[in-house]
């Protein structure tokens, strides 16, 4: 049985075409995938991303805890601000990417991955055992996460808040009220454009969609699937668990090193530590298409005829009109310019290493 | 779903390929249905002229932009000729999927092949109830 999000009528309600994605039913397309693309790089989209997990992590002792499971030092953070980090194994391999947002110093909220979620909680509970004053709760399905990106996004939002939300700047988040309901909002998302992440009680899904479509369909917002929002984030280099990072490569492999935060203790430190010392083997890449082709997860990287990495993500390029990708290649070929080839299926199609990301505003 | 557009005078394969069949030789494309399910073409991979394929062989690929998919061979026969318009503008096949959308063409072709395959009729029937 597929696990459905608050919203499942309401995506079907819209022809959205439903796949499973991590054993979620999930709408992956509305009407046309590229216009929901393009509708998120030039007005606003809304995404339901609420197959997404969340942890609540409060007490005097949450410091420690996610000292300990994060990679990425929550020293001197400050209340009301996000944070991209890693879980990682003994290994230094990477168990989810996730955000963590503080409320203050002894209230956190940690938003995971979907697929990933049941895992994460497992982990979180083991090492919360030791801490004496911390209480870990999995608030998964009681929150519902909306994404509405784009230019248009805060001018949409705006109509429907007696917030000033030009007051949250990137990577920070307020607790307000979207149309009479409270929840937490921050200025952040999955799409390298401007816009909010909302987290709301599941309740009010229903209304707070509906009121953000209507208020915001004047505007050219689209209701988006994870379709588009492949495409938006791979344009952008951004990571998806389980096809660009997982328990086989470590944050200094993936584009994550600026994640990591060598001056504190954390689990999987001394791996990574080790790595560093020896030198990293691959580097995660991102690469454009020289001829004719897509690449896609899992086509093998060659160099010189010599089997070198893996395609980890691929996909036609919309706002470029390139056709781009990011892969694993040996540490010597990372550099811009590096030309490589692409097997798709029995050719070797010609890719040039290029900088991440490929899309900046 | 939007209404797909089905071609008298075709014959089918339940991968949604159609295949018009003259005399010995025969026009292979993706059905309208086909060209629904994948959404928008983004790449058409087309065979090379001379290969030889036998019925439901994969023949070549299309490609949308989340998904592979193979596109079999109607029927056996050689390549003679491939709609080279499609590597500059893929989303013919989902603009006309049963005329300028035409993938490719074969020579050699044994017309007593098609009794495998669906006609218009049958074929609209499997796409009735594969959408249930």
């Amino acid at each position: 049985m597929l696990l459905k999000t608050p919203l499942n009528a309401v995506h079907k309600q819209l022809n959205a075409r439903m796949v499973d994605f991590g054993g979620w039913e999930m709408p992956v397309v509305y009407t046309n995938q590229i216009e929901e693309h393009n509708a998120v790089r030039n007005a606003a989209g809304l995404f339901d991303v609420s197959h997404m997990g969340e942890f609540l992590i409060t007490g005097k002792d949450s410091f420690a805890l996610i000292q300990e499971l994060c990679t990425k030092s929550i020293e001197g953070m400050e209340d009301g601000k996000v944070h991209l980090t890693v879980f990682c194994d003994e290994n230094g391999g990477i168990i989810d990417d996730l955000t963590i947002y503080k409320h203050n110093a002894e209230q956190y909220m940690l938003v995971v991955n979907a697929g990933t979620m049941p895992d994460d909680f497992e982990w979180c509970k083991k090492h919360a055992e030791k801490y004496r004053e911390v209480k870990l709760e999995n608030v998964s399905d009681k929150i519902t996460k909306l994404d509405l990106q784009g230019p248009k996004a805060q001018e949409i939002l705006q109509k429907i808040s007696d917030t000033d939300l030009s007051l949250i700047n990137r990577y920070w988040f307020k607790v307000i009220k979207i149309d009479g309901v409270e929840m937490v909002v921050s200025r952040s998302g999955y799409t390298g454009e401007d816009g909010f992440e909302l987290y709301l009680r599941t309740e009010y899904s229903e209304q707070i969609w509906n009121k953000i479509m209507e208020v915001g369909k004047p505007l050219g917002l689209l209701p988006c699937g994870l379709g588009s929002r492949d495409t938006l984030r791979t344009e952008c280099g951004m990571m998806l668990y389980g096809h660009d990072i997982d328990r086989q490569h470590t944050p200094l492999e993936a584009v994550y090193s600026w994640v990591v935060s060598f001056e504190k203790d954390f689990v999987g430190k001394p791996a990574l530590q080790k790595q560093q010392e020896e030198g990293l083997k691959r580097k995660l890449v991102g690469f454009e298409m020289v001829d004719r082709g897509i690449a896609r997860n899992p086509y093998p990287i060659y160099f010189n005829g010599e089997e070198v990495g893996v395609v980890t993500s691929g996909t036609p390029s919309p706002t470029t009109g390139k056709n781009i990708g990011m892969g694993y290649v040996r540490y010597d070929l990372r550099k811009p310019d590096t030309m490589i080839d692409i097997k798709i299926r029995d050719n070797f199609v010609k890719a040039k290493v290029v900088k991440l990301p490929f899309y900046k505003k | 779903m939007s209404e797909h557009k089905f071609q008298e005078g075709l014959y089918y394969t339940k991968s949604h390929e159609w295949v018009k069949i003259e005399g010995d030789t025969a026009t292979v494309g993706i059905s309208d249905t086909a060209q629904d399910l994948l959404t928008d073409v983004v790449f058409v991979e087309l065979p090379k002229v001379g290969k030889v394929v036998k019925q439901l062989d994969t023949a070549c690929v299309v490609e949308s932009v989340k998904s592979v998919s193979d596109v079999f061979a109607p029927v056996g026969g050689t390549i003679s000729e491939v709609n080279t318009a499609l590597e500059k503008a893929p989303e013919t096949v989902n603009q006309d999927a049963f005329g300028a959308g035409w993938i490719f063409k074969m020579t050699g072709v044994n017309a007593a092949e098609t009794a495998n395959l669906l006609d218009v009729n049958a074929y609209k029937e499997f796409v009735a109830t594969e959408a249930h």
